[in-house]
């Protein structure tokens, strides 16, 4: 076929092309954690910009492009940046080949795409030939694992960030994962939540004193109660919302969270419910799923792994909550009978969580911006 | 339904590559050809190659900047080749995003919007300009001519008029004759615009080909078809390449029935798509075989231009899908889109001839309700109307 167009074109002397405003093609491809790309730009453009006709017959050969071609490679690439979160990926060009296009014979510039860190986002800035004729657009097309994105870039709009959905199930599963450990880590909201609900956990109460737990299993039974109630609750309203069964706005969900915090301080403060503290943390953790599936749904779920990313996040924030309960509950039970146990800790660091709690709630429910100024 | 578009972008990227290009390839030799620059006058490149150099070194430069401007829009009206266009802003860009950018440059970003068939964004910079300059002959040209595409004959013939009394005696006739003309005066605007054209001393090819191409064109759309030709051949014997001449004329011939005259006439000259699709319809008419390979271009253009997220071409593609394509559905939902845009006898014709074809007569009404307001007199509109009338 390719021999036959050959001939056909030397019959015909030259093709005769369209007129079109000018484009370039510019393909990147994601497999896994390789990143490549592919450039095709119009030949009568880079004569334009750079003069590629070095003998003046107002035709370009291809010895004439190789002649320029790291010229092409330096000015193209300088025109070009790619980045993720903000870290410049390095552009090598690999191999140069021609095209054609409805408008011509295109230089094919393939480069590879070096990043320093794992690509989940990529930011592509786009300058070519911008300066020498506005109506230029870079036509970018994103290929990712058989997902395709597309962006027409112009000089107004010459930035575009795209998202790399992550592909393969079990990378989905364990990113996700990290994220539901990292929002508990970050979360102070449900820290304290849970550590309002543990504190008493190795106290009981007797006539509006604390008294210490005998023994650790006691403990370690009233906490597991406490944790396995407000997984299950929060599991249970993370999975509805993301499945978008359950919608709740978020200024409420963030409100209702805040007051959590506060009740469940207070409760220690001056306590209204000693048993079954389980079931506070049952009702509570319903709103605190709420919660969690906004973050989930920020951060952006892949359509077809959406289980996978369901389940990831949920063992990540268990696994997060585990972490906090593995270092609280021997801390709280080998100092259960101190005095700044039961005073400073339980009583003063309640009011503490208090405090913050009603600011939280002030701040969400009125939306005063104040998490901001901090 | 964004996600259905979604698709179908998805859909135009992928299998646009597969068929309209070859993989890319290494050339076998150095000295195969791979592009063919456009072969302009030489001396005029070289010169305009200089004067560039020197805008680079100062972009400040106003007058040089809209000298470089208005050579190159004369290239790309002349070429029809919209990198010109391009070329053309980025010589202004000093300028281009000022508030109040300079009377010259208001003129060039004008005739690019024009192009670019933002018709409101260039009668905006031409009132601009006349605010400042009401004396400017250019502008009130170009502001009647603009007015006129957009079907407000009125407010054409009133800038036809102010051009008349700045003494510029042939443009200011044939602007008013084009405007009338299409406002129920035909045969006055005729007789009117052929006297001034026998009796003028002007010497200026590029107005007196435009003259002509006027008043073939009112004589095409009166039905006196042997005028028309007088006037297209006098046109075309001025030697000047004019691509609006060309696809006027063709459009012309192919209404004759004679399309083997219109393949001689464009078989070399596809570079713009409005002549490709010209050639096309003569192709198709004399069963050329070359047909399936234009229509294939044609549709590779289209898809490119729908790649840069652009339209401005409706009313050829609409023709394209009506004629060529025989997607009637898609050439009436083009057609109709085009009519909010412009408002030539054409984009009446395609609206109509479009709804027709798809078996939607009632998609035809504003178009009907305009020309019976405007009283727009063109031969090749009544049969339509007969058929839509009779539905």
């Amino acid at each position: 076929m390719r021999i036959l167009l050959a001939i056909c074109f030397g019959l015909l002397a030259m093709p005769v092309l369209a007129h079109k405003p000018s484009d370039s093609y510019l393909s990147i491809s994601v497999q896994e954690q390789t990143v490549s790309g592919q450039w095709d730009i119009a030949l009568r453009d880079l004569d334009y910009a750079l003069g590629l006709d070095d003998n003046g017959d107002n035709r370009i050969t291809w010895g004439e492009a190789q002649q320029h071609q790291a010229q092409i490679d330096a000015y193209a690439l300088a025109h070009l940046a790619i980045s993720t979160k903000h870290q410049v990926c390095r552009l090598a060009p690999v191999n140069h080949q021609v095209d054609k296009h409805t408008d011509g014979a295109y230089a094919v510039l393939q480069f590879a795409v070096v990043c320093p860190t794992a690509v989940r986002v990529l930011s592509v800035d786009y300058r070519l030939f911008f300066d020498l004729d506005p109506s230029h657009r870079g036509l970018l097309r994103l290929q990712n694992q058989g997902q395709t994105q597309t962006a027409v870039l112009s000089p107004e709009q010459p930035m575009r960030e795209l998202q790399l959905g992550t592909r393969s199930n079990w990378r989905a599963f364990s990113e996700f994962a990290q994220e539901g450990v990292w929002h508990i880590w970050i979360g102070y909201d449900h820290i304290l939540f849970l550590i309002s609900l543990l504190l008493p956990a190795v106290l009981w109460r007797v006539d509006s004193g604390w008294q210490p737990v005998r023994q650790f299993r006691t403990a370690f039974i009233e906490v597991a109660k406490i944790v396995t109630a407000f997984t299950l609750a929060h599991s249970i309203t993370l999975s509805l919302a993301t499945l978008q069964v359950l919608n709740v706005p978020s200024r409420w969900v963030e409100s209702a969270i805040a007051a959590s915090v506060l009740l469940a301080a207070l409760n220690n403060i001056y306590p209204l419910v000693l048993k079954r503290i389980w079931l506070v943390a049952f009702g509570f953790g319903l709103i605190h799923g709420l919660g969690f599936a906004s973050v989930l749904t920020d951060l952006g779920l892949p359509g077809d792994a959406l289980a996978l990313a369901l389940v990831g996040f949920n063992l990540g924030v268990e696994a997060g909550q585990f972490a906090i309960v593995t270092v609280f509950l021997p801390l709280a039970f080998y100092l259960r009978q101190t005095w700044y146990y039961q005073r400073l800790t339980v009583g003063i660091g309640s009011w503490l969580i208090a405090v913050v709690a009603v600011f939280w709630l002030l701040d969400r429910s009125l939306d005063l911006g104040w998490a901001q100024l901090i | 339904m964004p996600r259905l578009s979604a698709i179908v972008w998805a859909i135009l990227f992928w299998v646009l590559p597969a068929i309209s290009l070859a993989a890319p390839y290494i050339p076998k030799s150095p000295d195969e050809v791979l592009e063919q620059l456009p072969v302009l006058n030489n001396q005029a490149e070289l010169e305009m190659k200089t004067l560039q150099r020197q805008l680079n070194a100062n972009p400040d430069n106003l007058s040089l900047a809209v000298g470089i401007a208005t050579r190159l829009l004369e290239t790309a009206r002349t070429e029809a080749d919209p990198r010109y266009y391009g070329y053309a802003e980025a010589a202004v860009k000093t300028w281009w995003r000022q508030n109040q950018p300079p009377v010259d440059v208001l003129m060039v970003r004008a005739t690019i919007r024009q192009h670019r068939h933002d018709f409101t964004g260039a009668l905006q910079d031409l009132q601009d300009v006349l605010a400042n300059e009401p004396r400017n002959a250019q502008a009130w040209l170009t502001q009647a001519v603009i007015q006129a595409v957009r079907g407000d004959y009125d407010a054409s013939l009133r800038s036809c008029s102010i051009l008349k009394r700045l003494g510029a005696n042939l443009p200011a006739t044939t602007c008013l004759a084009n405007a009338a003309s299409l406002s129920g005066s035909g045969q006055q605007a005729y007789q009117l615009l052929q006297e001034s054209f026998a009796n003028t001393a002007q010497t200026d090819g590029q107005i007196r080909l435009w003259t002509l191409s006027v008043l073939a064109e009112i004589a095409a759309r009166l039905g006196d078809n042997r005028n028309a030709e007088a006037h297209f051949l006098q046109a075309m014997a001025l030697q000047r390449r004019d691509v609006y001449l060309l696809s006027a004329y063709s459009d012309f011939l192919l209404e004759q029935h004679r399309p083997a005259e219109v393949v001689a006439l464009l078989k070399d000259d596809t570079r713009p798509d409005g002549l490709l699709l010209r050639l096309a319809l003569a192709e198709q008419a004399t069963g050329s075989n070359l047909l399936p390979q234009h229509i294939g271009e044609l549709q590779r253009r289209i898809d490119a231009y729908r790649l840069r997220g652009e339209n401005i071409h409706q009313r050829e593609e609409a023709r394209f899908n009506l004629a060529l394509a025989k997607q009637p559905e898609i050439a009436l939902r083009l057609a109709l889109e085009n009519w909010q845009v412009q408002h030539e006898p054409w984009d009446a014709r395609l609206v109509l001839e479009a709804a027709l074809a798809s078996g939607k007569p009632e998609a035809a009404r504003p178009v009907l309700a305009w020309l019976s307001q405007t009283k727009l007199q063109d031969r090749q509109l009544p049969p339509y109307l007969a058929k839509l009338g009779a539905q």
